[in-house]
C-alpha cells in the first residue's frame, strides 16, 4: 500500500451528542483488531454544517471519498470488514439525495476547512495553504493590504454590514501608540452557529484573519470575546493559538518579520448586548455590558480608550481568501454592493437544517429548495422566513424570490443580520413568534434606556394580552406606536431593532392578529388559550395520526370515520394539532 | 463559605488557589473581574456574598461593583445548583419545535420554574438562550450531556431515571 487511508469524524458539538466520540472508540479498536491502525488514520474533524448524527468519511489511499451517515457504533465492524478490508461500500449507509442535495448549490469558502481538517493539527490548516496569506501580508504595506480588503467589498457579517475596509482604515489612521484588534465571537442571536462552527471546524483561519488585522492596522496585540457557552470552540481556540504561537505564526516577530502580535481569548458571561462593540469592550474591560454613545467610535476611543478594530469571526475568516486571491476575485462574487458569500444557519421546518454559505444575490427561494430540500412536510406549506432573529424580521412566502443583499433584505424590513434563518410554515404562529422573540429582548436589555427597558416590557405585555385572547382593537396601534418610538429612542443596536420583529410580523401578517383580536381565534394552532380542540370535518380525511399521537386517550377514531375529541380527557398538549397534516384540528 | 468550614478546609484550599491563580494571572486588575468570577463559579459551582466579597477586596473593587456585575451576566448564578442539572435550550430553532412543551411539562411534574430548583435538591431547570444546536432542535443539555430531536415524554422519561436511580 502506497499511502495510508482516512476516517474522517465529525466531531462538532452536534456530532459528540450524537455519539462521535463512541464510534471513534469503536472504529480504532476494529482497526487495531485487524491489524490495520498504521494503514488507516482516524481523523475528528469539525463540522460541517449539516446534522447527520455521525457523519464518517472513508477516504481511500487511491483518494476516492465515501461518505456515511446516521453511524452508530454497531454499525463500524460492518464498515471495516466490508468496505476497508473488501473495498466494497456498503450502499445502506452511504449518505444519500438530501445529503447531496445539501451541499450542491452551495459556494464554501469561509467554511471550506470545515469538517475537512483536524482543528486540532495546525499541519493540516497549513496543508491546504494556511497562514500563506499572512505571509503575503506581511510582504505587502498595510496601507496596500487595506486597499485590497476595501476594494473586495467585504461588509461586517455580524449584522451591520459596515464596510471591513473602511474599519480598517479608521483604526489604522488613528494615531496612537497602542491599538487593539477585537475578533466578537459573542454570537447571541437565538437560531445563529455558523460563528460556533467556524471556531469548532477552522479555529486557525480566525486566528489568521486577526493577525493580518492587526499588520494591517498597526495593532500587537488581539483578543477573542467568545461566549462561555461555547466551552468546545473556547477548548479548539486555545490549542489552535498554543501551536501557532509554537510555529511563530503569533507572538513576537512572527515568520522572521518585524510584526509582533498576540490573542487572548476572554469569555463571555451571558449577556446578548455584549455583541454590541461598546458593550463588548466594557466586559472585556471587567464591567457590565452597558453600550455607550458613539461617536466616539471604538476607531477612535476603544478598549482602554485606544483605538479598536472589532470584526466578527465570519468577516476575520474570509480575510485569508481575500488577500490569498485578491480583491478582484471576491467582488466578482455576489450582488452590485453586497461581496463574496454569507453562510446562513438554516433551521425551522425545513427537510435539511444545518449551515449553508451561499453567493450573495441567491434568492431566498433557492436556499430553502435547494439546500434547504423544501418544507419538512409536504402537506403543510410555508409561510415565512425569519431573518436576522431579534433584530430582523419575518420575510413573507411572496417574498421568496427577494436576493440575499444588505440592502434587498432590509427594505423588506427583515435583515441580513448575522445569519440566522428560520423557516416557518403554516403551524407557526406569527404573533407568538413575535412575543417569542419580545421575551429575549425584554430579557436581554441591559436597562440603560428607558424606551428600551420599559417599552419592550410593554410591547410584551400587550403580546400576551393578544395571544390569551384579551387582545383589543386598540393594541395594534400601540405596538407601532411603541415599536417607532423604541427605535428611534434607543442608544444601541439592540434597542434600535428589538421592535423588528413585532413591526414586520405586523406589516405582513395582520390578519393573524386580526383573528387572535377579533375572533379570539390562532390560525396556526400555537396559542393555547384560543384553542377549542374541535375537529373540522370538513378538514378531516380520517387519518387517524392525532388518535395516535394523543398520550391521554381524548381522541376517538376508527378507521373510515372522523376523530372526536372528548374534552374532559383532553390536557391540551397540542400532540394532535401537531401530528394533524391538514390543519382540522382547531 | 471557605472560612468556618473546616471539614472540608482542603478541599475548599484547592478551588480557592484556582481563583487566586486566575487573579495572579491578570496582575489582580480591576478588569480580571469577570475572568476571576469565572473561576468561582467553575470551581465552587455558584457565586455568594462571601466570595463576592472576597474577590472585590483582592482586585479593588467596590462590592457594589462585583455584585452588578455577577447579577447583570446570566451566565453567573448566586444559589448552588441542585444534583442534576436540565438545560432546556429556548432558541428559535427550539422554541418553533416545541422547548415550550418541554418547559410546562418539566414545571408541572417536578413543580420547579426555571432556574429553579426542587426542594430536595436533587434537580435543577435551567433554560439556555441559544446553544448553537439549532439543527438538532429542541435541544436538552442533562448534566452536561447535548441531547438533540427531544420531547416532552423523552424528557421527564429522562429525569424520572435520575431521580429513581438514587432514591
Amino acid at each position: 500500500m502506497k499511502e495510508n487511508g482516512k476516517i474522517l469524524v465529525c466531531t462538532g458539538t452536534s456530532g459528540i451528542s450524537a455519539g462521535a466520540e463512541e464510534v471513534i472508540k469503536s472504529i480504532t479498536n476494529e482497526l487495531a483488531n485487524k491489524n490495520l491502525l498504521d494503514k488507516w488514520q482516524v481523523i475528528k474533524v469539525g463540522d460541517r454544517g449539516l446534522f447527520r448524527d455521525v457523519l464518517i468519511d472513508i477516504i481511500t489511499p487511491q483518494g476516492s471519498r465515501f461518505t456515511y451517515e446516521y453511524i452508530k457504533p454497531s454499525d463500524v465492524s460492518k464498515i471495516i470488514e466490508k468496505h476497508i478490508i473488501n473495498d466494497v461500500p456498503i450502499d445502506k449507509l452511504l449518505a444519500g439525495k438530501d445529503y447531496n442535495q445539501f451541499f450542491k448549490g452551495q459556494t464554501r469558502i469561509v467554511l471550506s476547512n470545515c469538517g475537512e481538517i483536524s482543528p486540532e493539527n495546525i499541519d493540516e490548516y497549513i496543508e491546504r495553504g494556511g497562514y500563506t496569506s499572512l505571509q503575503k501580508a506581511l510582504k505587502s504595506n498595510p496601507a496596500e493590504l487595506i486597499d485590497e480588503v476595501q476594494r473586495s467589498g467585504l461588509r461586517g457579517r455580524g449584522g451591520a454590514g459596515f464596510s471591513t475596509g473602511l474599519k480598517w482604515r479608521f483604526c489604522y489612521e488613528a494615531q496612537s501608540d497602542e491599538k487593539y484588534v477585537i475578533c466578537n465571537a459573542d454570537e447571541g442571536d437565538p437560531g445563529a452557529f455558523m460563528d460556533r462552527s467556524i471556531l469548532e471546524g477552522d479555529p486557525h483561519a480566525v486566528l489568521e484573519g486577526m493577525a493580518i488585522a492587526g499588520y494591517a492596522i498597526g495593532s500587537k496585540e488581539g483578543y477573542i470575546y467568545c461566549r462561555a457557552e461555547y466551552p468546545h470552540a473556547i477548548k479548539r481556540l486555545n490549542a489552535a493559538i498554543s501551536s501557532a504561537r509554537k510555529r511563530g505564526f503569533i507572538g513576537n516577530n512572527i515568520m522572521g518579520s518585524t510584526f509582533s502580535f498576540d490573542i487572548t481569548i476572554v469569555k463571555g458571561a451571558g449577556a446578548f448586548v455584549c455583541g454590541e462593540e461598546t458593550a463588548l469592550i466594557s466586559s472585556i474591560e471587567g464591567k457590565r455590558g452597558m453600550p455607550k454613545i458613539r461617536p466616539p467610535y471604538p476607531a477612535q476611543k476603544g478598549l482602554w480608550g485606544k483605538p479598536t478594530l472589532i470584526n466578527n469571526v465570519e468577516t476575520l475568516a474570509n480575510i485569508r481568501h481575500i488577500i490569498k486571491n485578491g480583491a478582484n476575485w471576491f467582488a466578482s462574487i455576489g450582488t452590485e454592493k453586497s461581496k463574496g458569500t454569507k453562510v446562513f444557519a438554516l433551521a425551522g421546518k425545513v427537510k435539511n437544517t444545518g449551515l449553508v454559505e451561499i453567493p450573495m444575490g441567491t434568492t431566498i427561494r433557492e436556499i430553502i429548495y435547494g439546500p434547504g430540500g423544501g418544507p419538512a412536510r409536504k402537506k403543510i406549506s410555508l409561510k415565512a422566513v425569519q431573518m436576522g432573529g431579534p433584530s430582523g424580521g419575518c420575510l413573507p412566502a411572496g417574498l421568496f424570490d427577494t436576493l440575499v443583499d444588505y440592502e434587498a433584505i432590509s427594505k423588506t424590513g427583515a435583515i441580513v443580520g448575522s445569519g440566522g434563518m428560520i423557516v416557518m410554515d403554516e403551524k407557526t404562529c406569527m404573533v407568538d413568534i413575535a412575543k417569542f422573540f419580545l421575551q429575549f429582548t425584554v430579557s436581554e436589555s441591559c436597562g440603560k434606556c428607558l424606551p428600551c427597558r420599559v417599552g419592550l416590557k410593554r410591547m410584551f405585555e400587550v403580546l400576551i394580552e393578544i395571544t390569551e385572547g384579551r387582545g383589543k382593537n386598540e393594541h395594534l396601534s400601540f405596538l407601532i406606536k411603541m415599536g417607532n418610538t423604541i427605535k428611534s429612542a434607543s442608544l444601541c443596536g439592540l434597542g434600535n431593532t428589538a421592535p423588528n420583529p413585532v413591526l414586520s410580523t405586523l406589516k405582513y401578517f395582520q390578519d393573524e392578529y386580526l383573528a387572535h383580536i377579533l375572533e379570539k381565534r390562532c390560525p396556526a394552532g400555537v396559542c393555547t388559550n384560543l384553542l377549542s380542540f374541535e375537529v373540522l370535518e370538513d378538514k378531516c380525511i380520517k387519518c387517524g395520526k392525532c388518535y395516535k399521537a394523543c398520550p391521554s386517550g381524548a381522541v376517538q377514531w376508527k378507521k373510515g370515520y372522523h376523530a372526536k375529541i372528548n374534552k374532559d380527557l383532553c390536557i391540551k398538549c397540542k400532540a394532535c394539532i401537531g401530528a394533524c397534516d391538514y390543519m382540522a384540528i382547531k | 463559605m471557605f472560612k468556618d468550614n473546616s471539614q472540608t478546609m482542603k478541599q475548599q484550599d484547592k478551588r480557592l488557589r484556582i481563583v487566586e491563580q486566575t487573579m495572579r494571572k491578570h496582575g489582580s486588575e480591576p478588569h480580571a473581574l469577570i475572568e476571576t468570577l469565572h473561576a468561582v463559579q467553575e470551581s465552587y459551582g455558584f457565586i455568594d456574598q462571601e466570595m463576592m466579597e472576597y474577590v472585590a477586596d483582592k482586585l479593588g473593587v467596590p462590592l457594589s461593583k462585583v455584585y452588578g456585575v455577577v447579577t447583570f451576566y446570566h451566565f453567573f448564578t448566586l444559589k448552588p445548583q441542585g444534583e442534576h442539572v436540565c438545560v432546556v435550550c429556548t432558541g428559535t430553532a427550539c422554541y418553533i419545535g416545541g422547548a415550550k412543551a418541554i418547559i410546562d411539562e418539566i414545571t408541572k411534574s417536578y413543580e420547579i420554574m426555571q432556574g429553579e430548583t426542587t426542594k430536595d435538591n436533587k434537580l435543577s431547570l435551567v433554560t439556555a438562550r441559544c446553544l448553537g444546536a439549532c439543527g438538532i432542535a429542541p435541544a436538552v443539555v442533562y448534566d452536561g450531556e447535548v441531547a438533540g430531536k427531544q420531547n416532552a415524554q423523552a424528557v421527564i422519561q429522562r429525569i424520572g431515571g435520575w431521580l429513581k436511580n438514587e432514591s
